[in-house]
């Protein structure tokens, strides 16, 4: 190997890293500018009332079938799990709490997240993305309609307003999972299971749960949209910001949550 | 820059101020010049092609006159207010005097052809369903097309598409109307159908047109002054008989379909 190219190896490690951090910065900005222009764009007439409710029929009523059968088995699971571990030191009449806690805090906000990451974020790009590369935000500019406005905000406030019904569903979903494993497969009393359920569980949990799913349905929305309306490249382009909107978003979910459950608890 | 000072203009417009004034416009895309210290004038009334090789920044051109994009440097003044300097709001204003058609349409997929030329009126004005169907009807006539207000976007053919994307343009009866690439990709009789409607737009309604195009003869139809653009910059400007003598070889090499020994836009 030629001396000039053992002396240009660091500069090219050095250029690789400040390449990939102003590509990191830049998605960061992208991100808090699009969460910007969204809230001006929100409070701003006219508000499409029939876009808004059209969004939250598509990210709630169209992903109960999926965030139902995650949280429900998610609760059996959870049953099934910590009444074998339990049984070892005869703590089997907790396993109603562990499993209404752990859903409410942390399993159904996170889980249903994701699923909706996956379902909806993945969407919200490959739409936003395929408009963008056939010109369609451009035409919304062009008849004098702010594309943030029009295309964002609804599918941005459907999301945030839709995740925390959604996770209400998955808690009460998945502790009957739990409940229907527990009685039916480890002959749990079903009366003292349900007392259980309930018995250390504050309403504080809950809303933490519901506030921390709003929270992860504004980011995953709004890098979704973001990921979408910034495509370039034609078709591949589009593939591309699906991917890393799912990516993307799974990523902040799991990161922020650890942040929220710091402040939350 | 060649510009006859008996420009073929179906209006007079000489004395009176620009419709939009395009001064100095500058604008790169990752260090890459594409537009390069522009200026021109466009008329009140008249119909513009600005033609040029891919690449030359045409398309780049257009969408920074109806602030689509912002330039780095230089101004874009419609009716004397400066699109480059205004905000959002004034844009959002100033963008309503402009209907645009898009390459392949940008047609919205998720709606029907109705709904295509609807939206505009729905969104900008307070007309009635009955006054919004009739208008919808209306535009459709002025471009020739019936009975397919209840067709889905991809049941149309590319023809039909650019039809209906000027439809859309027209629906609000702006003063001025850009189309980019109109007869792109088609064949060339369709081509010509999409020219002759365009043409009687221009003779029919009070509008300002501006068409960015490659095909010359559709230049040739459609223009009151054709435009070249090359490398960023206006290589001349010049009504179409006085276009085709132009003795700027690039010109010549253009009109002839003839290779350019020196051309760095294809590379590009």
């Amino acid at each position: 190997m030629s001396e000039a190219t053992e002396r240009r190896r660091p500069i090219a490690a050095l250029e690789w890293v400040g390449e990939r951090s102003t590509h990191a910065f830049e998605e960061i900005g992208r991100f808090f500018t699009m969460l910007y222009l969204t809230l001006y764009w929100s409070v701003r007439p006219p508000f499409d009332l029939r876009q808004w409710v059209r969004q939250m029929v598509r990210v709630g009523v169209d992903s109960i079938p999926v965030v139902g059968l995650t949280a429900m088995f998610t609760g059996m699971v959870m049953a099934l799990q910590t009444y074998r571990g339990f049984e070892r030191f005869h703590a089997e009449s907790f396993v109603a709490s562990v499993v209404s806690l752990s859903l409410t805090r942390e399993l159904a906000p996170v889980l249903a997240a994701l699923m909706i990451a996956g379902r909806i974020g993945s969407s919200l790009a490959a739409e936003l993305g395929t408009m963008r590369v056939t010109e369609q935000i451009d035409a919304l500019s062009a008849m004098a309609v702010e594309p943030v406005q029009y295309l964002v905000v609804p599918r941005v406030a459907a999301t945030t307003l839709m995740l925390p019904p959604l996770v209400a569903l998955a808690d009460g979903i998945g502790i009957a999972g739990g409940f229907a494993v527990a009685v039916g497969l480890m002959d749990a009393n079903p009366v003292v299971y349900w007392e259980k359920t309930f018995q250390f569980l504050d309403l504080n949990d809950v809303f933490s749960g519901l506030i921390k799913a709003g929270v992860f349905g504004l980011i995953l929305s709004v890098t979704g949209c973001s990921k979408g309306y910034h495509t370039t490249g034609g078709a591949e382009g589009v593939g591309r910001s699906t991917t890393a909107a799912v990516v993307m978003a799974s990523l902040v979910i799991l990161l922020s949550d650890f942040f929220l459950t710091k402040i939350l608890f | 820059m060649m510009e006859s000072p008996t420009s073929a203009v179906r209006t007079p417009t000489a004395e009176m101020p620009p419709k939009i004034a395009v001064i100095d416009l500058w604008k790169s895309f990752q260090g890459k010049e594409v537009l390069r210290g522009i200026s021109l004038d466009i008329h009140a009334g008249e119909s513009l092609v600005i033609v040029g090789g891919s690449g030359a920044g045409k398309s780049v051109f257009l969408k920074h006159l109806i602030g689509l994009i912002r330039p780095d440097r230089g101004h874009v003044i419609v009716d004397g207010e400066d699109l480059a300097c205004a905000d959002t709001g004034v844009c959002l204003a100033i963008r309503r005097k402009f209907g645009m058609s898009f390459q392949e349409g940008a047609l919205f997929d998720s709606m029907n052809v109705f709904d295509n030329i609807a939206f505009p009126l729905r969104r900008h004005t307070r007309m009635s369903p009955g006054d919004i169907a009739a208008r919808v009807r209306e535009c459709l006539a002025l471009v020739h097309l019936d009975g397919v207000e209840h067709k889905w976007v991809n049941e149309l053919s590319g023809g039909m598409r650019r039809r209906v994307g000027f439809a859309r343009a027209i629906a609000l009866a702006p003063e001025i109307l850009l189309f980019d690439e109109p007869n792109t990709g088609l064949d060339p009789i369709t081509a010509a159908a999409i020219d002759r409607v365009i043409v009687e737009m221009r003779d029919n309604l009070p509008v300002t047109m501006v068409t960015i195009t490659h095909d010359m003869k559709s230049a040739q139809r459609i223009a009151d002054r054709i435009a070249m653009i090359r490398s960023g910059q206006i290589l001349a400007v010049a009504p179409p008989a006085e276009f085709l003598r132009l003795s700027d070889r690039y010109i010549q090499s253009f009109l002839a379909g003839e290779p350019y020994p020196d051309n760095h836009e294809e590379v590009a």
